[in-house]
């Protein structure tokens, strides 16, 4: 029981980090209608970003606690603002300019952007693995005697408390963004209709640039955290974690936010658990799989609307 | 000497790719007016609506509205000079409630004045006010049409276009729209132009009105001096739209 409860614990932190880049895919395909293929790259990118300012700030594991929780809430918010000058740049760049075109042009130059990146970070920075010691250790130790100190004893480290905390919070500060402010119904209106949308004067290609910004700071969240829980990254992590996070989009419904967080955190402990339980180097062949049987039924995904809608 | 109308249209051309949809239309709407165009499915009524809105853009000649060039200016900047415009097909926003589309029809006016246009639009249509939690995409579509329009008031127009208000409405509903937008003109001075299919109600209604063919404007007149014209009688009236 305390290695299900251990493996629960392991696979929320995963999800949060999959939950947090599946919003920018989500978003994006919305609003648009196409995938971001970019958006693992931007995520990638904030690692970077994060990376480089914890290093110039001179952040150790020696800072005092009180310095180093406002030194990284510093990073997270630079990181958020400089992602987001990446995502934004990458829409007015490539697709932007391609909007009205058919379909697969922008998906094209979606894959142009994304190799783009991954050789920018490689070449600028090295193929190199980037390790960074542990800033935050240590955690909570549950449950050691209470089941008769047979052995084991379920670990939840700060970091842990700290990825989920952080991802709670964001996601439920976003969908309040998006439920409830007029930016956020501006952007739902683009999503249901973009020419009705500026027959009411709203500038839809600023709120197609505001969704990217948003998507981008979210996996820049997403790249701290990943960053501060593996402590090593490389040019190269956009890609596998694009895909978990855009399987996690299309599981919970595509352009459905609470699927997003709902389909990030189900990616997250399916690969925990059948790594736990199961065979490690499977734990992908897993996710994949589930995500193939639920799209069997469910075709729009968890919380994806059906496509047949009264208008 | 004439006063300057609000929305002057000088042979004004759309295409869409190779195709001609206007060519060369000239309308005036003048302040205070109710101004209908009339023409048979496909004449190019909606595409001149929309083109005034810059969604086309016309290919060439002018759309001045309070003696300023509009032609070229993107739709949310001509929209944000108290022109709104209720479109073809209504256009709700499925999956947002009935008070979100109002939300959206006041996205860019000033918000001291939401309450106060809220309270107008639900006096105008009551059925709004009951519907309000209820999503666009689920109501009838009367109740569509009664939200295009609300939702349109809720940008405190100057200009309001109207795009075929009583298509596929029952005939009940239909005098009350015509009834509604007779109403805001008279009490508030609205100015209205109004593309029908309908033409019967709409040159009733109307102070003046245009005919459109294929493209081009071919009669015009005050409401009652088309009613009387044969030629309108024979297309639009007794004979049938076909």
């Amino acid at each position: 029981m305390e290695y299900f409860f251990q493996q629960l614990i392991n696979g929320v932190t995963l999800g949060s980090i999959y939950g947090l880049i599946a919003i920018g895919y989500t978003m994006v395909y919305g609003i648009i209608g196409m995938i971001n293929f970019a958006h693992g790259d931007i995520f990638m990118v904030g690692a970077f970003i994060a990376l480089i300012l914890i290093v110039a700030l001179g952040i150790t594991a020696a800072t005092p606690l009180l310095l180093l929780i406002l030194a990284l809430v510093l990073v997270l918010v630079l990181a958020m603002a400089l992602t987001a000058i990446w995502g934004w740049t990458v829409e007015r760049v490539a697709y932007r300019p391609l909007r009205g075109s058919f379909r697969l042009a922008p998906l094209i130059t979606a894959i142009g952007a994304s190799i783009a990146l991954q050789n920018f970070v490689q070449i600028s920075q090295g193929a190199r693995n980037k390790p960074l010691q542990p800033l935050i250790s240590g955690g909570f130790s549950l449950s050691d005697s209470a089941s008769g100190g047979a052995g084991f004893a379920v670990q939840i480290s700060y970091m842990q408390i700290l990825i989920i905390v952080v991802t709670v919070v964001l996601m439920a500060g976003f969908t309040l963004l998006i439920n409830k402010t007029s930016l956020g119904r501006a952007q739902r209106a683009c999503e249901q209709d973009r020419k009705m949308a500026s027959l009411l004067g709203i500038n839809v290609d600023r709120t197609i640039s505001l969704t990217f910004v948003m998507g981008a700071s979210l996996a820049a969240v997403a790249g701290l955290m990943f960053l501060l829980y593996y402590g090593v990254i490389d040019f190269y992590i956009g890609f596998l974690a694009g895909v978990k996070a855009f399987t996690a989009a299309v599981l919970g419904g595509i352009g459905s936010l609470p699927g997003a967080m709902l389909g990030g955190l189900l990616i997250g402990l399916i690969e925990t658990f059948w790594s736990g339980y199961f065979s490690l180097e499977y734990k992908d062949v897993a996710a994949f799989s589930i995500l193939a049987i639920v799209l069997i039924f469910m075709p729009e995904g968890l919380l994806g609307r059906p496509e047949v809608e009264k208008v | 000497m004439e006063r300057e109308p609000l929305l002057k249209v000088r042979g004004v051309e759309t295409y869409y790719g190779k195709i001609v949809a206007l060519r060369g239309v000239d309308i005036d709407v003048h302040e205070g007016e109710i101004v209908t165009l009339i023409g048979a499915n496909g004449a190019g009524k909606s595409t001149l609506m929309m083109t005034i809105c810059g969604s086309p853009q016309a290919r060439n000649g002018s759309i001045t509205y309070l003696g300023e060039d509009i032609t070229n200016l993107p739709t949310h900047e001509i929209m944000r000079k108290d022109i709104a415009q209720s479109p073809e097909g209504r256009r709700i926003f499925p999956r947002m409630s009935v008070m979100e589309n109002l939300q959206m029809g006041a996205a860019v006016a000033d918000p001291a004045h939401f309450h106060a246009d809220l309270e107008r639009v639900f006096t105008l249509f009551p059925r709004l006010k009951e519907r309000q939690e209820q999503r666009g995409g689920t109501l009838s579509g009367g109740e569509q049409q009664m939200l295009a329009i609300a939702r349109a008031l809720m940008g405190r127009p100057r200009l309001l276009l109207l795009d075929e208000p009583s298509l596929g409405l029952a005939p009940l509903i239909v005098k009350q729209i015509f009834d509604a937008i007779a109403e805001l003109n008279r009490t508030d001075g609205l100015t209205v132009f109004l593309v029908e299919q309908n033409a019967y109600h709409a040159l009733k209604l109307a102070h003046r009105g245009y005919v459109m063919v294929n493209g081009t404007i071919t009669l015009s007149g005050t409401g009652s001096e088309l009613l009387s014209r044969e030629e309108v009688k024979a297309a639009y009236l007794e004979g049938g739209r076909h």
